[in-house]
């Protein structure tokens, strides 16, 4: 099937896109919502169930506590009302991954709701208005075998692993989001990118989107410059990365550009997104998808948490976003500029990070926001999912700061780190890469080079101390780049009697 | 509903698709009579309440009833896919599924 | 020797810690009844005499080794199938689940264990409890031992058929709307339907989440309270259970005094609809327990009318929701539709699911799904709740004047095989005055008060919410004052069984 995409430019031109965003964010209780199951990521399959989270007969849900506390601190973190009295409801369709087949959610009284969220894109901030954020479980995990590649389509048969079955997730979920056209995928990237810092902050999730702990989906829809028609939204879900969030609004801005623009109607479906193509494909609708036959939950009682536990909670709040940015800013000694680009380059949380391992703030953003961006870019990957802790990025300034390591060095000690080869230390020793700190071996270096560069060497006795360079260089090249160019541009000086 | 308007076999078609049961038929005849006799005796419910009459979803008014986040032992894989039709990998082996991945 | 089946639970007990019985010899006459009688009645779908009679050595040896046992250590009893047993079958009367073993007990399983219980086997229901006569079972009818001609009452018609035809001195059952105390008033014999989350619901596999309460069933109201007693409690497993104390019901059973005691008629339950056979018993029990000192009036509660209305809503949505995970992916029956090459997954669902559940299920599962489903909620769902609302409020106001309401249990004795299978309306009109207790979640028992036409009829006291004493205390008087005056216990009255050689 082909598809007519329409410039991202030229389609805002005709229309605006109007966007809602679904985050879910899967809890890191020590236990399932609905049952003491562990909830540990990778687990061998069918080894983390019981009665309970598999919906045997007879089994009965409790809730956890801790859940719908981190639920509350989510809703206030997000200046959100919190529900005096709410219920959890059953969510009826029929579908292999979920044990009950119906999910145990929240309808009509969600937690939390009616709360909002700044983000900031470009140094502007945008006020993103949050209807609710609801309790919810999530469903088990299918392998689809045969057919082609492990799609569902076309395949024989499919393995189910209910280990994440019944694992507590947050839907948080956005009113209509609606920016100037060309600021819209930023604007979409930058809310799911800070959410995840703020639900990092709370220390509610590990959120990562490149293990599912935080996945996002991209309602979208164009409405015609200059008229208040809605348009017809598409659900794209598969959103695995912020900057996929991005990509993907821009697909659908052309997507359904492309559509209006040849007269033909937007269907209203959920999608699915293909991260090495950039692209979204329709996904069948559930024949169902209309009629959830939503209740309230019978087997649990309803949540109404007490107005003393709500504030109790809320001092237990990080601080907020924009006053948080600013201390930092302060603190750190940044301009605006180098402020914005660290914000920008999703680098905050892992400066924070990497200060409070010990490295100097403008250490920290150098590494993240340049080399390791680089990287990142290189590899396609968002810098928080880089092989590379803040940990290791202080430990390798740490090496460059106590004269062990150059630069130059202190590159090829982080190529080990992204291998894996272990810490900047263990690569330092692994791979011998430490600088000679014999003053014996230096000085016969630098003898060697006086030697065998007699013209270069009378140059500096004249005075010229300039031609230095070529004989460090000579130096450094003996020494494989290992030595202290420094120390090395000292001794030769003092051995000419240019100092 | 109204009651000129009884449930029709095409409703009771497409209740039963929501309910995921196969019906003959036979059995959509049969169940629709069934149902609007039913009906037609359960629709009373709508003219004794009002807007202002409270729903009862719980008959015991208890509410926050919580769980300390503590693991609790399960059931080994072998137990959970002891009941299983079939299984392989040590996962739980469904016909394929029409749907989206 | 005594027939140790005749005797009651509190006789037995009595027995049991004087040393003069066995457990292991009163387990082995059960079995050895069931044996007899069972082909006939019916009441079993599952004899685990191996794992009783072990129990049963069990609790011989640490009586023996003087450990402290609770008062039925040692009985062996009944469970009804729709609670989960580990290592024992357990298909809720259903077709679905032909084979399954559950890998786990219900909290009422392990306290009858931990009670040292010899569990003797499970018994007939309808289908996921849905009927009034166990015609709906899949695996075949229970009979009543009063004439096996006729049915034993439903959905725990197999826990009541056991009970009274003595090869089981108690029984556990389930009560939705009335599956506990309908069985129990047509084959003479108690059953109780506790308040809503007295007792732990985890482990029984779900009807209607918000009415479905595990409850005793016995030949005596002191049985039946001794038993309660076992299961009654706190679980923290099942988020509705009650986090209070349980009243003391024993010693409510053994009060039986009714002196000071007012009672409501429920005025909406004494009219038409009522068999003539029925009216006349129940008037009877009226005037000997006005007599026996209890301050009788009238009362009236108008949404009781509606009750029946609102029951089969709220009861087949909740079940549309509860047996929707019987879908042949984890466990059960699973069939592949015919004639289709590489069925779907929702194909085999569907065909699972039109071969697995009975006609009752389908027709309960398709009008629950009506009712929930979008453009019906508010009309259907919605409002039937409401009703329970309005249920709950009449409850509120006449037991402010009352401590108990009585009514007939039943609005007939029990019906010949065949004679409502075919009109689903009129096996509903049966649960007309049992509804009420399950809506608003409070207590109800059903005591024998007599024959009509030589079958049993049987009297309800219903009680405020977690004030199940005033049940036991009102069913013991009454039982007390049937059996003054018939010189024993009407169970006794049963016609013999025809013994298998």
């Amino acid at each position: 099937m082909t598809q007519t995409l329409v410039d991202f430019d030229e389609a805002l031109t005709r229309y605006e896109p109007v966007m809602g965003l679904e985050v879910h964010v899967e809890l890191n209780t020590a236990s399932k919502m609905f049952c003491g199951c562990p909830t540990d990521f990778g687990a061998e399959p069918n080894t983390q169930v019981c009665p309970i989270c598999l919906g045997l007969p007879g089994s009965l849900p409790v809730v956890n506590g801790k859940a719908v506390e981190s639920a509350i601190r989510i809703g206030l973190a997000l200046n959100c009302e919190i529900a005096e009295w709410c219920r959890f409801a059953r969510k009826n369709y029929f579908y292999p991954d979920m044990p009950k087949n119906f999910q145990t959610s929240q309808y009509d009284e969600p937690i939390a709701f009616d709360g909002w969220m700044d983000v900031e894109v470009d140094g502007e901030t945008y006020r993103i208005e949050i209807e609710r954020a609801h309790m919810e479980e999530d469903t088990g995990k299918s392998t689809h075998v045969g057919g082609s590649a492990g799609r569902i389509h076309g395949a024989d048969y499919s393995l189910l692993d209910y280990n994440r079955a019944g694992i507590p997730l947050i839907e948080i979920v956005t009113r209509t989001i609606e920016v100037p056209g060309d600021k819209a995928p930023a604007v979409a990237r930058a809310y799911v990118n800070q959410l995840r810092d703020l639900i990092v902050a709370l220390g509610v999730s590990d959120a990562r989107m490149d293990q599912g702990s935080l996945r996002a989906d991209v309602n979208l829809s164009l409405r015609p410059a200059d008229t208040t028609t809605l348009g017809t939204r598409s659900e794209t879900k598969n959103v695995n990365s912020f900057r996929s969030v991005e990509r993907a609004v821009r697909y659908e801005v052309s997507r359904h550009a492309g559509i209006l623009d040849a007269g033909k109607k937007v269907v209203q479906e959920t999608r699915h997104f293909h991260e090495t193509e950039g692209s979204t494909s329709s996904g069948r609708e559930k024949s169902d998808a209309e009629d959830y036959r939503y209740f309230p939950e019978p087997d649990l009682a309803p949540v109404a948490p007490s107005r003393e536990w709500v504030e109790e909670l809320r001092a237990t709040l990080p601080e907020p976003p924009a006053e948080r940015r600013k201390r930092l800013q302060a603190e750190w000694g940044f301009n605006d500029l180098e402020m914005r680009d660290t914000i920008g380059a999703g680098a905050l949380e892992l400066v924070v990070e990497t200060v409070a391992a010990g490295a100097a703030p403008a250490a920290a953003k150098k590494w993240w926001l340049g080399e390791l961006a680089r990287r990142a870019k290189e590899d396609n990957l968002e810098l928080a999912d880089m092989p590379v802790t803040a940990a290791h990025v202080a430990e390798l300034q740490g090496l460059v700061d106590s004269g062990r390591i150059n630069d130059k060095i202190a590159r090829n000690v982080l190529d080990g780190v992204l291998a894996g080869e272990g810490s900047p230390e263990q690569v330092v020793t692994e791979r011998g890469l430490e600088m000679v700190s014999d003053e014996g071996a230096l000085s016969a270096a630098v003898d060697a080079a006086i030697a065998a560069n007699e013209d270069v060497a009378q140059k500096i006795r004249d005075g010229k101390v300039a031609a230095a360079g070529a004989l460090i260089g000579a130096v450094m090249k003996e020494m494989r780049g290992q030595a202290d160019a420094g120390r090395v541009r000292e001794l030769i000086l003092e051995k000419l009697g240019a100092s | 509903m109204t009651e000129s308007s009884p449930i029709t076999r095409e409703e009771v078609a497409h209740v039963a698709n929501l309910a995921r049961i196969q019906l003959t038929d036979a059995e959509l005849d049969h169940l629709r009579d069934d149902l609007a006799a039913i009906l037609d005796h359960v629709k009373v419910v709508q003219s004794v309440v009002d807007e202002n009459t409270p729903a009862m979803s719980h008959p015991i008014p208890v509410t926050n009833v919580f769980r300390e986040d503590v693991n609790v032992p399960g059931l080994s894989a072998a137990e959970a896919l002891a009941g299983a039709p079939e299984s392989e990998e040590q996962r739980f082996v469904v016909p394929r599924i029409l749907g989206e991945d | 020797m005594t027939d140790l089946t005749r005797k009651t639970a509190a006789e037995l007990s009595e027995l049991l810690s004087s040393g003069e019985v066995s457990s292991r010899e009163i387990t082995q006459a059960s079995l050895d009844r069931i044996a007899a009688v069972d082909g006939e009645i019916h009441a079993f779908l599952h004899v685990s005499q191996e794992a009783a009679l072990e129990a049963a050595d069990r609790v011989d040896a640490a009586r023996a080794a003087g450990e402290n046992l609770g008062t039925l250590a040692g009985i062996p009893i009944a469970v009804k199938d729709a609670l989960t047993t580990r290592g024992i079958p357990t298909t809720s009367g259903s077709r679905i689940l032909e084979g399954w073993i559950p890998p786990y007990d219900a909290t009422v399983v392990e306290r009858l264990k931990s009670a040292h219980m010899p569990i003797i086997g499970k018994t007939n229901m309808d289908e996921f409890a849905m009927g009034s006569s166990t015609e709906h079972s899949a695996f075949g009818p229970s009979r009543n031992p009063w004439n096996t001609g006729v049915i034993p009452g439903g959905s725990g018609g197999g826990s009541a058929a056991a009970v009274a035809a003595f090869e089981a001195p108690l029984a556990i059952g389930s009560d939705t709307g009335g599956s506990i105390r309908q069985p129990a008033a047509v084959t003479g014999t108690v059953g109780v339907k506790p308040t809503y989350g007295a007792v732990s619901r985890y482990g029984l596999i779900a009807l209607a989440s918000s009415l479905d309460q595990i409850g005793p069933v016995s030949r005596t109201v002191l049985d039946a309270a001794l038993l309660h007693n076992v299961i009654a409690g706190h679980d923290p497993r099942d988020s509705t259970s009650l986090d209070a104390p349980v009243p003391d019901i024993v010693a409510a059973a053994k009060r039986a005094d009714l002196s000071g005691v007012k009672i409501g008629i429920v005025k909406e339950f004494i009219g038409e609809g009522f068999d003539p056979g029925v009216r006349a018993r129940f008037e009877e029990s009226v005037a000997l327990v006005t007599a026996a000192g209890a301050d009788v009036v009238e009362v009236s509660c108008p949404s009781f009318e509606h009750a029946l209305a609102a029951y089969y809503l709220v009861l087949p949505s909740e079940a549309s929701s509860n047996l929707a995970k019987f879908d042949a992916m984890r466990f059960g029956l699973r069939v592949a539709p015919d004639g289709v090459s590489e069925p779907s997954a929702e194909q085999v669902m569907a065909t699972t699911r039109d071969v697995g559940f009975g006609d009752e299920v389908k027709r309960r599962l398709i009008l629950g799904t009506y009712a929930l489903s979008s453009g019906y909620y508010d009309a259907y769902y919605g409002s039937a709740q409401k009703v329970r609302s309005l249920i709950a409020q009449d409850l509120e106001r006449v037991f402010v004047d009352v401590d108990v309401l009585m009514s007939p249990t039943s609005p007939t004795t029990a019906w010949e095989f065949g004679a409502k299978i075919d009109d689903p309306m009129s096996m509903y009109l049966q649960d007309i005055a049992t509804t009420p207790a399950n809506l608003a979640g409070i207590g109800g028992i059903s005591v024998p008060a007599g024959l009509s036409d030589g079958l049993p009829v049987g009297v309800q006291f219903l009680a405020p919410a977690m004030a199940d004493d005033r049940l036991y205390n009102a069913g013991a008087a009454l039982e007390k004052l049937l059996a003054e005056k018939w010189g024993g216990y009407l169970i006794d009255q049963a016609p013999e069984l025809e013994v298998a050689p």
